[in-house]
């Protein structure tokens, strides 16, 4: 089931309606298409619903972090910042050629709103513990967001992360899990139980639902949260 | 003589409790020396135990929120377990950060190859952007962790149980002249400067003390040589540094002889001296090899 938000941004105009006419200014190769797709209402939802953040506060210490750690398939992202008017729309013409900001990975450094540069797997929800850590040791009330695909997890310093994520009671913390079981060596239900045997608060949605998005997104408790979003199955 | 790790360790609880700014991350070791200021101080001294991913990772992420990280574990985890986490974390990221090493090349000798870490230093001066000391004194260890963290840079200290007698000020960019010669000059690394001291105490060469070789003193260096032969001793990889000193040199027919841990792995157990001897880097070996190397060129 597919709820589309009807809201749009206020400044450029552009709404959830509008992202497929955004995605179609991109030309990427066909094995980022899916991928970038299957992102596309999670991402949506945490920059038009839930994340603190806006142009006028993406470097403000207390703006809310949204760290997309599986960093290919960035169309839905830079869709989604250019809705939120972030950067040019323009830019998007030009993606991945030599003199574009916007690569088939992003970089932190060259994209404003991007808060991390990624593309290795595993790399973002380790850095996000570290950043959760750092705004509560600055007793700073922001949160940190992060995206990650279900193969990404077969990377084991992201079992690092969790572990240690739900012995110091980041409650600050939230890692969504976009599920379109794409790993190799799946287990049906195990990454919701994995997630809780370490102690994190978890929810499982419909990656395509707009209202279960926000309410699990949005939910904070004394623990970190995993929201594991089911989309399409990526070889189904 | 103070134990270099420890006052590293005092050095980084002193500076966690003196700027809000400064976290500590480790991973189990040395922390003998963290507990008593860590239950003070738990959101800014972490030990994410037996997880070194985790630890660099998680110090890259403290870095995007604007604190100063000191990372710590032995150089063989810190820079070779988790190294695409220091080239993404820090040098993709562009962020700063202080890591801080322990162990050196083979300060645990008796423990075997996988707790001895030549290759650290070649291995972090891949990522652009990182400062690289060798203090060679217990003074120098805490001088320079202080400078390091009240900068904002990525810079790596390699943290040696070997140390020498006298200290010199911490002048990072800027070699120090110990002795002057006429027939070479002799750059000594850290912990190398006192075997070195005393293996030439005969010869006529100059002797320059570096305890920082990231960035390279090459105007130092250049400045120094009055005949254009150089050796360098480094207490890790032999010829870590020597493109830079044929730099420094591209312009001059020259010499240069690097010393160092040497390439082959040594399957032995015993003391770091007795590793240190095995490379040549103890006052006979390096004594034999620049006599060698002078009288080469009197041949030549």
């Amino acid at each position: 089931m597919t709820t589309a938000t009807a809201r749009t941004d206020t400044r450029t105009g552009f709404g959830f309606d509008d992202l497929p006419a955004l995605l179609s200014r991109m030309t990427g190769d066909e094995k980022h298409s899916n991928a970038a797709t299957s992102t596309l209402d999670v991402v949506w939802v945490l920059y038009d619903r839930v994340l603190r953040v806006s142009p006028d506060t993406a470097q403000d210490p207390h703006r809310d972090r949204f760290y997309l750690s599986k960093g290919h398939g960035p169309m839905a992202y830079y869709a989604t910042l250019v809705a939120h008017d972030y950067f040019p729309v323009e830019w998007l013409d030009s993606w991945g050629s030599f003199n574009s900001p916007l690569g088939h990975h992003p970089d932190r450094t060259l994209v404003p709103g991007v808060e991390i540069s990624s593309g290795s797997l595993g790399h973002g929800l380790p850095m996000a513990v570290g950043s959760a850590v750092g705004l509560r040791a600055q007793a700073l009330d922001a949160r940190v967001v992060v995206l990650v695909g279900d193969a990404e997890l077969d990377e084991g310093s992201n079992h690092e992360a969790m572990e240690v994520a739900a012995a110091l009671g980041l409650g600050n913390l939230t890692v969504v899990v976009v599920d379109n079981a794409s790993t190799s060596y799946r287990v049906p239900g195990r990454i919701a139980a994995r997630f809780a045997t370490e102690g994190w608060d978890v929810t499982s949605v419909d990656g395509r639902d707009h209202e279960q998005l926000a309410a699990a997104l949005s939910r904070r408790t004394d623990r970190p949260t995993a929201v594991v979003a089911a989309v399409e199955e990526k070889f189904s | 003589m103070r134990d270099p790790r420890r006052v590293f360790a005092d050095t980084a609880v002193s500076l966690v409790e003196k700027d809000r700014s400064v976290a500590v991350v480790y991973a189990e070791i040395s922390g003998q020396f963290f507990g008593a200021a860590e239950r003070r101080h738990p959101d800014r001294i972490i030990n994410v135990g037996i997880r070194e991913q985790l630890l660099v990772s998680v110090g890259a992420g403290l870095a995007l929120t604007g604190m100063r990280p000191i990372l710590h574990t032995f150089s063989s985890f810190l820079i070779e377990r988790a190294f695409e986490q220091v080239k993404l974390g820090f040098g993709h990221q562009d962020v700063g950060g202080v890591l801080v090493s322990c162990g050196a090349s083979f300060d645990t000798s008796s423990g075997g190859r996988t707790h001895q870490a030549p290759g650290d230093v070649s291995l972090i001066d891949t990522v652009p952007g990182f400062g690289i000391h060798v203090p060679g004194h217990p003074d120098e260890v805490d001088a320079v962790l202080r400078w390091a963290v009240a900068g904002s840079g990525r810079e790596y200290v390699r943290v040696h149980a070997a140390q020498n007698s006298v200290a010199f000020p911490v002048t990072p960019g800027r070699f120090h002249v110990v002795r002057k010669g006429s027939r070479a000059t002799v750059v000594a690394v850290g912990p190398m400067l006192d075997p070195v001291l005393a293996a030439v105490s005969d010869l006529d060469v100059t002797v320059l003390y570096a305890s920082t070789v990231r960035p390279f003193d090459s105007r130092g260096l250049r400045e120094s040589i009055d005949h254009p032969d150089v050796v360098l001793v480094e207490p890790y990889l032999a010829g870590t540094s020597s493109h830079l000193v044929a730099e420094v040199l591209q312009h001059l027919p020259h010499r240069q002889l690097a010393l160092g841990v040497g390439r082959t792995e040594l399957r032995r157990y015993g003391t770091p001296d007795e590793h240190a001897a095995a490379h040549g880097l103890d006052p006979t070996g390096i004594r034999r090899s620049i006599t060698a190397f002078l009288s080469a060129r009197a041949v030549a």
